[in-house]
């Protein structure tokens, strides 16, 4: 089966010292099974992991680029959305 | 032979099953089907040499602690020569070293002198203090006969199924052996088998998929499977016929029953087999052909090979009797050192 028709994987490595999944790279492999051993032979030569996971990159969804700005900016200079904008009573010690 | 030597004999056998499938594996480096494959044959290719690195360091405190090779020893030859941590070449005609003497040993040194007196007598040679064994110099300056590997893992490549196939065939065996090991008497072959366990776990994992993928896969893929079973088959019988020295610590609770060995590398087999839709040969398969020694018509001579059906049991590589594979890889592997001894980089 030539290599172009093997679907594209997203790989995300748990590190040792992390805690969440972080995207390592991409490769092609015909399924599951064979995307995470390709995982590990690419992407954790080095003891980058303990983890992985392996997504094929058609189920990923991004957000558009052209969207940006209507879809981050507005959270620019929404200050009160931040919990460093209120002051606390001394007597709330615990929050 | 003694108990010493078997186990000399029994651990270069290790560490050259290891060397030799790690070097062909290491030839499809650059040239696999697909990068990632590439990549994962190339590192298989260093799980082995790194285990063979581990067994011939051992190999090589055994026998400079036995005072040097025994005459008798299995194979003949002679084969300690090379470069000492000093920088002195002793070529492998061993004139002898600079300032040596005829009997000359120096031993603050750390290197390797060749004995000059003896160097004539042919078979000797390696006799005695004077002589430092080295990882190195079994790598490289053994030749065939010297050499313990099975014949499955001197087979050439191949296309990409067969060379899968001759790991798969070798990972089963190699697993099911470390898994006794571990267990054994002797603390550093145990220690090494125990560290490998983990490697060899992941070639079997990872050959067991592709014989399954290509056996299931495509009619070419298909047909390719079969012939390189066709082709293998016959060399896995040895896998699990003793040696003189395998039998011999055996016995003595530091090696392996390969008796032991072979239902559970059959029982993977079949079920990989199965997926794969490729048939199992059995036994009947091996009593065609040959059915003995078959590499042994002379010395490092092809033998049986050349018998068309796959039945048959082709052994001797065990004991130095190779098929002409190896002096191929051997040339190859060994030529730097020999050409340039002690050449560093």
């Amino acid at each position: 089966m030539p290599e172009q028709q093997w679907p594209l994987w997203e790989i995300f490595i748990r590190s040792k010292q992390g805690l969440d999944h972080k995207h390592a790279g991409s490769l092609h492999a015909a399924d599951a099974q064979m995307a995470i051993e390709n995982a590990r032979d690419v992407y954790t030569r080095r003891m980058e992991g303990v983890s992985i996971w392996v997504v094929e990159s058609k189920y990923i969804h991004a957000s558009n680029p052209d969207e940006a700005a209507a879809f981050f900016d507005p959270a620019n200079d929404k200050v009160y959305r931040h919990p460093t904008f209120y002051d606390l009573p001394d007597e709330l010690k615990y929050m | 032979m003694s108990i010493e030597q078997a186990l000399i004999n029994f651990t270069l056998h290790l560490a050259d099953d290891a060397l030799i499938l790690g070097h062909r594996n290491s030839e499809w480096t650059g040239h696999g089907p697909i990068l990632e494959q590439d990549i994962a044959i190339s590192n298989i290719a260093l799980d082995l040499i790194g285990q063979a690195r581990n067994f011939y360091q051992y190999a090589a405190l055994l026998i400079n602690q036995s005072g040097g090779v025994e005459a008798g020893g299995v194979g003949g030859g002679f084969w300690s020569g090379g470069v000492g941590t000093d920088g002195v070449v002793t070529d492998v005609g061993g004139r002898g070293a600079a300032g040596a003497g005829a009997n000359g040993v120096d031993k603050g040194s750390g290197g390797v002198r060749i004995n000059g007196g003896e160097r004539g007598s042919g078979e000797a040679g390696g006799r005695g203090p004077g002589v430092v064994v080295m990882e190195d110099s079994l790598a490289y300056l053994r030749d065939a006969w010297d050499f313990k590997n099975c014949l499955l893992v001197e087979q050439a490549n191949g296309d990409w199924g067969k060379t899968i196939l001759r790991q798969f065939f070798f990972s089963a065996a190699q697993y099911a052996l470390y898994d006794q090991l571990r267990y054994g008497k002797d603390a550093q072959l145990a220690a090494i088998s125990e560290k490998a366990s983990k490697e060899v776990a992941y070639h079997l994992r990872w050959s067991s998929e592709w014989v399954i993928r290509l056996g299931d896969g495509t009619y070419e893929s298909h047909t390719r499977m079969k012939k390189s079973l066709d082709e293998l088959w016959k060399f896995t019988g040895e896998l699990f016929i003793p040696s003189s020295y395998e039998q011999q610590l055996a016995k003595e609770g530091i090696g392996v029953d390969l008796s032991l060995l072979r239902p559970r590398w059959e029982e993977r087999v079949r079920e990989i087999f199965s997926e794969a839709r490729l048939s199992y040969p059995g036994e009947e398969a091996r009593k065609g052909g040959d059915g003995g020694e078959g590499a042994d018509k002379r010395g490092g001579g092809e033998g049986g090979v050349g018998k068309k059906s796959a039945g048959g049991v082709l052994s001797g590589g065990k004991e130095g009797r190779h098929t002409e594979e190896l002096g191929y890889i051997l040339a190859e592997m060994q030529f730097l050192q020999r050409a340039y001894p002690g050449c560093e980089w």
